[in-house]
């Protein structure tokens, strides 16, 4: 990689300076994504040093920095405590240890990757994000605004819930991205539903929920009927992994045992 | 037996666990010059111009070699017996490139830094011309890939340039035509099969020197290091004399290293300016530079009596080798040779078709080489025709297959380039095969499926046999010398390339000299040091180097007679020797081992004894086997999940049972890969899209939960210890009892690699309609 | 620019590129057990330890070890020769090119988790690739391993 300089920050405005000073100036969060995308910045600009390498605990939320490694966070008692544990589940789908040991939540979130495992857990989960310049945002706004490249994510709030949880990914061997991934979660009968890697980025099955939300009781019929509803609002493609086909039988199938599955 | 056919830890896993110093780059001359190729963007093109300029310019380039560096001599990267069945088609460098990572020229620099920087400022003029991207089209095309007049063919393989053929054959016994149309049942089907890339985990590497002797030494992680030597000296004129090649450790190889890659650049570097130089292949140039397996089309037709007996097989084959001839016509012949003998009752077989080229990624040699296609094509067909007859698979094979003491008109007719060689099945346990892999996988419950709910389960099989080296062609040496202290040296040119050779061989030779395997030191391979062998292919290792240590070991051991019995001052055949101490029958003059060397060394008569014997098998008597499958397939999704492998094997004794398993269980893991995950993506313009670890799939540990493999007792005589061979057989089955499994559950026929869930799907789609 | 780390226990100062990988820094030290398979963090055999975690050091950038800890299988050559002998048994041990890679991992794996589940186990080491030996016999020789008592270190 061709970088001219690298500085380890040593405040958040600092690196927020920094990034905004010039466009080859890059944020470094483990930079496992960065050694495959990028070939060239000015300046690498590292976070290791802000503390931002934390789960906290709050009273209604878990407050996660934005450098925590994503294999610290899959196996935080907490977080697996979340809507039955999807997090650490879709976590652990994504390649082998050793990448989840450096890769961070925050390169994550802020890669905007369509294949991401994480993002259809994100949002169904109910989390904020906290940027040092734009504040908080829910993750469902991040989805829909542009790729941030000038501001610095600090960390992520998941609000504690009982909700019942499901996590699907589909990938060709176990070290592949996905086919299609998609979460769901249940509190009390309202349902939550996001499907990713159609190959786009993941999204809320909205009418899907809705449908299924203004149901009294859930039969067989019916999940057939949301599960055509996911399909066809999911705006799914082909790409080299799958095909449009393929992904309309996957989300099909999967949705309907997902659906299953929470409401048991 | 005391060291073979036993449970013995390989010679060298500690020291590799513990990380030494093993692997070639680990050798590299830390100032080595490094090497960079630039490569071909385009399918096919003429180079107009190479402008270098800048690149030259640049602080701390050394040199940029383009095709006017180097006299046009024609040479094959092919490593095999010479000279070659394979076309010499291929230059250093060529003022054409031929596929997409073609090599176009190469610098050479100080750092890999600068030497990208020097690539990038390169700027290379291209005529971009019409490529061939449809091997079935491939065939008179108007592009003529190899048009070049110093293309050639060392002996009549029939290559045709100018019609695009690398080479071509065609064989029949019997009337195929007449013999389909008096069959009850006949069948017709055509089979595809992929570009399977190697994956070893260690990429392609050489480094090279000049020796205070002025000599040329290279490491490089290779299979064949004797023919790496012919081939350089002849390619680049440099007097063999000069060249040393050395073969470290080697990360893996499965045929991916049965070739030249980069050493004939390093060499070229090295021997010009002095320096030391080094290439190593970056994971991508290992896709798409190095070489694939032959993806191959078979049209295959059968017939059977009315009582299932198989009376004919047909079979024309066209195989890809992409931009070079690399092992054309060879991997060819095995798809029949190695395949269809497996059915040898048959009045009619016609084998026949062409290698063409084309503007892909070259392909060569592979694991199963050519065997692992026909055996997917064959015994695919098989099962369909089983179907139609409405018969237990098994049966039909039982009733047909190949039997111990039989042989097949085919292994006169068919050699490799040449002709065959006949021989009978003195080893041929196939039947017991069958039975305990139909016992083990618990067939009768299983087939033809179980509906479990939201799965099928079900399973599939498949029969193979391989070969043990060429016959006739082959040839491997080993030296044993016996040191002070009364321990020995093994000195073999046979390529431990982390298939245990290593450790077989020393067992041969422990086992013969009655000794125990740490006073067995091995030394691999090395064309200075250790006798000539032709490398580690063809699955001749064990059978083949395996014999000429076990000829030595007999040999040393008879020299060490004749010199006790001269110390003793007594007639040979007064002389016994356990391995520990020699003896004097009837009478209690003894001496240790120990002793004997020592005084064989310091004292009296010196010498030092050392025996070097060759071998070259008269015939390659195959290796079979027979695989079974159980997998669980997803009723809506078609996902399937291996819940077992069973194979059964006759590879006559084990000389290393935990070796023999290792390299099974490998192969098959290999096969399934090839079978369900190994997807070759191209894009339209020729570019190899699966280029890189993220992209081209390999089964993971996740992926395989059981594998169950099994070894019948069977003795060749002809072998080192009754030994056949093992390293290729296991790779075979996979693919057709994978495909027959999910004809015995769902129906549906797939007929080409990778099968994936969702070709399966929409087969089942079509089939609706 | 200059590093300061603790390499198999041992400080060092390394000068390093501010764009250079852990990988290429170890290997130009000699420290030759770390090699390269694929250099996209899909294969596993350039593993090293981090502060005692298992990490591909292809894709990590050698300046983030700055005042950190890194193993390499040199820094556990006791355990490396205990999995050996296990692999020995078992017949796992192939070309080897995945094996240092495979000791460092294994011996993290038993620090975190020392009764792992046959899941948990592939789970851990599934980003090590082996292309080799079908996995099984490792899986049992691992296993063995990690059921050994007297854990020194
Ligand atoms: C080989 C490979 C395979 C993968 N497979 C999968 C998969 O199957 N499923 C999946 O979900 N994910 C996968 N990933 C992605 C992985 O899980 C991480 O999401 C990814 O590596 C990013 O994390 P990182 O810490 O490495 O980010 P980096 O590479 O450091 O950064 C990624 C981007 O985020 C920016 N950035 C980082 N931190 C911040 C911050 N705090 N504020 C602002 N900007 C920031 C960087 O500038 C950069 O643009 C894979 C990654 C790799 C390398
Ligand atoms: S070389 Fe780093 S993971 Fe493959
Ligand atoms: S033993 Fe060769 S890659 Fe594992």
């Amino acid at each position: 990689m061709e970088v001219n300089k690298f500085v380890e920050a040593k405040s958040i405005s600092e690196a927020y300076d920094l990034i905004k000073a010039d466009r080859l100036n890059k944020v470094i969060g483990g930079g496992a994504w960065l050694k495959i995308s990028m070939k060239k910045a000015k300046t690498l600009i590292s976070l290791d040093n802000l503390g931002l390498d934390y789960i906290k605990e709050e009273l209604d939320y878990i407050e996660v920095g934005a450098q925590t490694s994503l294999r610290k966070l899959e196996t935080n008692k907490s977080i697996k405590s979340l809507s039955s544990g999807i997090l650490s589940k879709a976590i652990n789908h994504i390649m082998g240890i050793t990448i989840r040991n450096i890769a961070t939540i925050g390169g994550s979130i802020m890669g905007k990757f369509a294949f991401s495992d994480l993002y259809p857990v994100l949002l169904v989960m109910n989390v904020k994000l906290t940027f040092f310049k734009l504040g908080e945002i829910s993750f469902e706004e991040y989805i829909d605004i542009p790729r941030v490249n000038d501001d610095i994510l600090v960390n992520i709030k998941f609000k504690k819930n009982d909700s019942l949880g499901y996590f699907k990914k589909v990938s060709k061997t176990a070290l592949d991205f996905a086919m299609i991934n998609m979460a769901i979660t249940t509190t009390n009968n309202n349902f939550k539903i996001a499907i990713g890697s159609k190959p786009s980025i993941a999204q809320l099955s909205k009418s899907t929920m809705k449908f299924l939300n203004s149901q009294d009781k859930l039969d067989d019929e019916k999940i057939e009927k949301a599960c055509d509803l996911a399909v066809e609002e999911s705006n799914i493609n082909s790409n080299v992994r799958a095909s449009k086909e393929y992904r309309e039988v996957l989300i099909k199938t999967y949705l309907k045992r997902g659906i299953k599955q929470v409401i048991k | 037996m005391k060291v073979v056919n036993k449970k013995v830890g390989s010679v060298d896993g500690v020291g590799i666990m513990k990380g030494r110093k093993a692997f070639t780059d680990d050798y590299a001359d830390k100032d080595s010059l490094i090497i960079k190729v630039k490569r071909s963007p385009h399918a096919f093109a003429r180079i107009k111009n190479i402008d270098d300029s800048k690149a030259k310019a640049l602080d701390g380039i050394e040199m940029v070699l383009t095709y006017k560096d180097f006299k046009r001599i024609s040479f094959t990267r092919a490593g095999q017996g010479y000279p070659e069945p394979s076309p010499h088609d291929k230059f250093v460098l060529d003022k054409y490139v031929r596929y997409i990572g073609d090599e176009v020229c190469a610098v050479v620099g100080s750092t890999e830094e600068i030497c990208l920087k020097a690539l990038s400022l390169i700027e290379v003029d291209y005529e971009v011309l019409e490529p061939v991207l449809d091997f079935e089209k491939a065939i008179d095309n108007k592009t003529i890939i190899h048009d070049e007049p110093e293309a050639k063919e060392m002996f009549d393989i029939g290559f045709k340039p100018k019609k695009n053929i690398a080479a071509s054959y065609h064989m029949h016994i019997g009337d195929v035509e007449k013999t389909l149309s008096e069959c009850e049942y006949t069948i017709k089907e055509t089979f595809y099969t992929q570009a399977q890339s190697h994956v070893m985990l260690e990429p392609h590497a050489v480094n090279t020197h000049i020796d205070y002797q002025e000599r040329l030494v290279i490491y490089s992680s290779t299979q064949t290091p004797f023919h790496i030597r012919r081939i350089i000296a002849q390619a680049l004129e440099i007097p063999m004399s000069k060249i040393r090649v050395i073969k470290p450790r080697v990360g893996g190889g499965f045929g991916g290293k049965q070739a030249i890659h980069g050493e004939m650049l390093a060499a070229y570097v090295t021997y010009k300016t002095g320096k030391p130089a080094k290439l190593v292949y970056t994971r991508k140039e290992v896709f798409e530079s190095s070489y694939s397996r032959h993806p191959m089309k078979f049209e295959m037709a059968l017939g059977a009596d009315k009582f299932g007996k198989l009376k004919v097989i047909d079979c024309k084959v066209l195989s890809d080798t992409g931009a070079y001839g690399e092992h054309a016509l060879t991997v060819f012949m095995v798809a029949g040779s190695k395949v269809l003998p497996l059915y040898n009752k048959v009045d009619s077989v016609r084998f026949s078709g062409d290698v063409v080229y084309t503007n892909h990624t070259p392909a060569g040699a592979f694991r199963g080489y050519g065997a692992i296609q026909g055996n997917f094509a064959l015994e695919s067909a098989v099962d369909i025709l089983c179907h139609k007859m409405d018969m237990d698979p098994i049966k039909f094979r039982n009733l047909n297959m190949m039997k111990e003491g039989e042989t097949s008109p085919i292994f006169a007719i068919m050699g490799e380039g040449t002709e065959g060689t006949p021989m009978n099945m003195d080893t041929c346990k196939l039947q017991e095969c069958v039975e305990d892999g139909k016992a083990l996988i618990d067939w009768d419950n299983k087939y033809p499926y179980k509906d479990m709910g939201d799965k099928i389960k079900t399973v599939g099989m498949a029969i193979a046999m391989q070969g043990s080296g060429i016959p006739l062609i082959d040839m491997g040496s080993a030296t044993i010398k016996l040191n002070d202290d009364g321990f020995y040296n093994l000195m073999v040119g046979a390529t431990e390339i982390g298939q245990g050779s290593d450790t077989v061989l020393s067992q041969i030779a422990a086992e013969e000299l009655n000794t125990t395997i740490d006073k067995v030191i091995i030394y691999s391979s090395d064309t200075d040091l250790t006798p000539f062998d032709v490398g580690a292919y063809a699955s001749s290792t064990t059978f083949v180097s395996g014999n000429a240590v076990y000829k030595a070991a007999k040999a040393l051991k008879t020299e060490m007679l004749n010199e006790a019995a001269r110390i003793f001052k007594v007639d040979i055949k007064q002389v016994e020797f356990d391995g520990e101490i020699f003896k004097v029958k009837n009478s209690d003059k003894k001496m240790t081992l120990r002793d004997f060397s020592n005084e064989i060394t310091y004292s009296e008569e010196q010498k030092q004894l050392q025996v070097t014997s060759s071998y070259v098998g008269p015939k390659s008597p195959p290796p079979f086997m027979a695989g079974f499958i159980e997998i669980d397939i997803d009723k809506e999704t078609a996902e399937i999940d291996i819940i077992d492998y069973v194979s059964v094997v006759d590879c006559g004794t084990t000389i290393n049972p935990m070796l023999a398993k290792g390299q099974v269980d490998g192969a098959i893991v290999q096969g399934l890969g090839m079978a369900m995950f190994e997807d070759v993506k191209l894009a339209k313009n020729g570019k190899l899209i699966s280029s890189d670890m993220l992209n081209y799939k390999i089964p993971t540990r996740l992926d395989i939960n059981k594998l169950t493999t099994k070894f019948v007792d069977s003795y060749e005589k002809s072998g080192p210890f009754g030994a056949k061979s093992v390293g290729e057989i296991g790779i075979d089955t996979p693919p057709a009892a994978l495909a027959n499994a999910i004809e015995n559950a769902l129906g549906v026929r797939m007929t080409s690699l990778p099968i994936t869930p969702e070709k399966i799907l929409q087969k089942l789609k079509e089939n609706e309609k | 620019m200059k590093i300061n780390l603790k390499i198999n226990g041992i400080s060092k100062i390394l000068e390093v590129e501010p764009g250079e990988f852990l990988l290429d820094v170890l290997r130009r030290n000699n420290y030759l057990s770390v090699r390269r398979g694929c250099d996209n963090s899909s294969c596993g055999v350039c593993t090293v330890l981090f502060d005692n975690k298992p990490v591909p050091s292809c894709s990590l950038l050698a300046v983030k070890a700055n005042n950190h800890e890194i193993t390499t299988v040199e820094g556990i050559q006791e355990e490396a020769n205990k999995l050996a002998k296990c692999f020995g048994e078992y017949g796992a041990d192939q070309c080897g090119f995945c094996n240092p890679s495979m000791a460092l991992t294994v011996y993290a794996l038993k620090q975190e988790n020392k009764n792992a589940t046959d899941e948990e186990i592939k789970e851990y080491l599934v980003g090590n690739l082996c292309r080799c030996t079908g996995y099984v016999s490792q899986h049992k020789a691992i296993k063995k391993y990690l059921g050994e008592k007297n854990e020194s270190s």
